[in-house]
């Protein structure tokens, strides 16, 4: 009897000095990569955000001065495409829950066997690149491919209209290449939930109308939030779509960062926007989740 | 007229048949129990008096009406399900008003009447908790409280004692007795625990491989038993089969008799004309505090298991040793003929 105490208090005691241990061990990897991969580059952009263009005026050439009126002029310059990026980003998320969400539903309650065959459905356009599914789009919605032609045939559209180089193509655009991120979150907070719980609504006189609304809805919200994070954090900074499938007219943030980054060369502009989009989205993110009453995400 | 009846009830999964036509009347204000091992159809048939699978075949009333093949939000039944499965989101109090809510119940008066539920299971305390901050115990009654604050006819539970620790378990059954006698609503129990059946029960339905075996009340079950899977069920049973059977007057047919039913006598002993007798070899005689065991093992043929309770010190049970010749004594109306 004493001994197999003694025992029992030795494990107790042992496993937790040697599971702190491999916390760390096992946190090591990724804070490695996030010090190398986020934090530096991170810190490497604020540094370049306040410089102005070296006395040589030479490309690429830029000195220190800590000027903060960087992000005011950068921001004052491109308001639009500001607008734009979270007016798209919202519309395109709203789009992909509309899809994702029964979507999801039928997966994780009325597919049966077809579950499993869904499901990789739903994942197979990761298999080819994000580049190359934007520009299939470019093809089908061009003035050549199919559904234009369809429905100038049907005469649902001018014979002149072209689909590409509108926002409506970009947005389509966004919201086809992030439906997955919107799909898959929802798909398993809806299979956690026990159905019994859905019977237990039943048995409790609730209609399936209102066993939605009153079980199924709310425990499936941290699904709904975490897949619309994962849809407007990368949408209102993606500039793929809106290069391929928009004209200038539809440029968005993004392409803004890219031109100044990579064509005029223009660095501390290109850095002051990254960390405007950053902040904003950072705002609004903490704003929604705060809402959505999910407030262990922050 | 009974509340419910159930006539010709039918239900396969597949290929599997889980009910294979069961008939049944259940009573109003009565405590049934429906017995039996897993898969033996019982769950089916609650699970279909709840309106959560449809019937192949077969006709459930309740009251006046046909409920068959309603949903379960148009039948006037609740469910205690065997994992509770309360709202995860929702506090206790919502938990208790949702079925009120459903039903348009005013918000002040559902207040009321969920707060007068949670506290008659004494736990007006963890009315603004939610379920996971409770004891299995404690979420067990407040299963309970939702359901029946809804008053309706008739109660299932679903093994709702199944994941409760043995004393609790036992506290729970006293109290579930206790409401349904006061509350004087129809409760219909499933278990496979024998023991929780006896001690509850108004009656009992043994069910085996998607049928009844039998329905009766405790007493008759286990002193009666019908076939030979209620002998083997509840409790312990002797069965005489063949050679043994017709050595103590039967027709060849099986034979029933409890361990306890039966006396050990010397191989000198003249039984009476009420009685049975079997001689043997005592080949086991096991010391179990309470009681004794001893096995005989009977010169027609049967392995005889007797039981006796050790009440006096030093045990009169402690005549006898292994190696004697006896004769296994019991009375002619303690016996039942089973089917298989």
């Amino acid at each position: 009897m004493a001994m197999a105490h003694v025992g029992a208090a030795e494990q107790t005691h042992a496993p937790k000095k040697r599971g702190k241990k491999t916390a760390y061990l096992l946190l090591a990897p990724g804070l490695l990569w996030l010090i190398i991969f986020f934090v530096y580059p991170l810190i490497n952009l604020a540094e370049t955000s306040t410089k102005t263009p070296a006395p040589t005026f030479e490309t690429g050439e830029f000195v220190q001065t800590f000027r903060f009126m960087n992000f005011i002029d950068a921001f004052v310059d491109n308001q639009e495409q500001f607008y734009r990026s979270f007016i798209y980003a919202l519309l395109a998320t709203v789009l992909a829950l509309a899809i994702a969400y029964p979507l999801a539903y039928a997966m994780a309650f009325r597919a049966g066997a077809w579950r499993n065959f869904m499901l990789l459905m739903v994942v197979a356009p990761f298999f080819t690149s994000f580049l190359l599914r934007t520009l299939a789009w470019k093809q089908i919605l061009g003035a050549e491919g199919p559904v234009v032609s369809t429905l100038q045939f049907l005469g649902i559209l001018p014979p002149d209209a072209t689909i590409t180089a509108t926002a409506f193509s970009v947005i389509m655009g966004l919201t086809y290449n992030f439906l997955p991120f919107m799909t898959l979150p929802i798909y398993a907070s809806l299979d956690r939930i026990d159905y019994r719980l859905l019977e237990a609504s039943g048995d409790l006189y609730a209609n399936g109308a209102t066993t939605f609304r009153k079980v199924t809805l709310p425990l499936s919200m941290p699904g709904v939030v975490a897949g619309t994070l994962l849809t407007f954090i990368p949408a209102s900074g993606d500039y793929i779509n809106a290069q391929l499938l928009g004209s200038p007219d539809n440029y968005m943030i993004g392409n803004v960062i890219n031109s100044r980054f990579f064509r005029v060369v223009d660095y501390p502009t290109a850095a002051s926007l990254s960390f405007i989009l950053m902040a904003t989205i950072l705002v609004l993110v903490i704003i929604y989740i705060r809402r959505a009453g999910t407030d262990e995400l922050v | 007229m009974a509340l419910i009846q159930i006539r010709g009830l039918r239900k396969t999964f597949g290929s599997v048949t889980a009910v294979a036509g069961i008939t049944l009347d259940i009573e109003s204000g009565e405590f049934i129990t429906l017995l039996g091992p897993s898969g033996s159809g019982k769950t089916t048939v609650l699970r279909m008096i709840a309106g959560f699978e449809n019937p192949d075949e077969g006709v459930i009333t309740l009251g006046e009406e046909e409920i068959t093949h309603l949903p379960p939000f148009d039948r006037d039944v609740n469910t205690v399900f065997q994992d509770y499965a309360l709202f995860p989101h929702m506090t206790i109090q919502e938990n208790v008003e949702y079925g009120l809510r459903t039903r348009k119940v005013a918000k002040a008066e559902r207040a009321r009447q969920a707060l007068e539920a949670i506290t008659s299971v004494k736990l007006a305390h963890v009315a603004d908790r939610l379920p996971h901050q409770l004891s299995g115990g404690q979420r067990q009654r407040i299963a309970l409280a939702r359901a029946l604050v809804l008053r309706p006819k008739v109660l299932l539970l679903d093994e709702p004692l199944g994941a409760l620790d043995r004393q609790l378990r036992e506290e729970m059954q006293i109290e579930l007795k206790r409401i349904q006698r006061e509350a004087g609503i129809t409760f219909i129990f499933v278990t496979h625990d024998q023991e929780e059946a006896m001690r509850m029960s108004d009656r009992i339905v043994v069910f085996n491989e998607g049928r009844i075996e039998q329905v009766g009340t405790p007493e008759e079950v286990y002193e009666r038993p019908a076939t030979r899977f209620v002998a083997g069920f509840l409790g312990v049973s002797n069965i005489l089969e063949g050679e043994a059977s017709r050595a103590v007057g039967g027709s060849g047919a099986s034979i029933s008799i409890r361990p306890e039913r039966i006396r050990i006598e010397p191989d000198s002993y003249k039984s009476s004309g009420e009685e049975s007798a079997l001689v043997g070899l005592l080949t086991e005689v096991a010391y179990l505090g309470a009681n004794t065991i001893f096995i005989i093992e009977a010169d027609a043929g049967a392995r005889i298991s007797v039981t006796k309770l050790n009440q006096e010190l030093p045990s009169q049970n402690v005549r006898f040793a292994t190696g004697d010749r006896v004769l296994a004594v019991w009375r002619k109306n303690h016996a039942s003929e089973i089917s298989v």
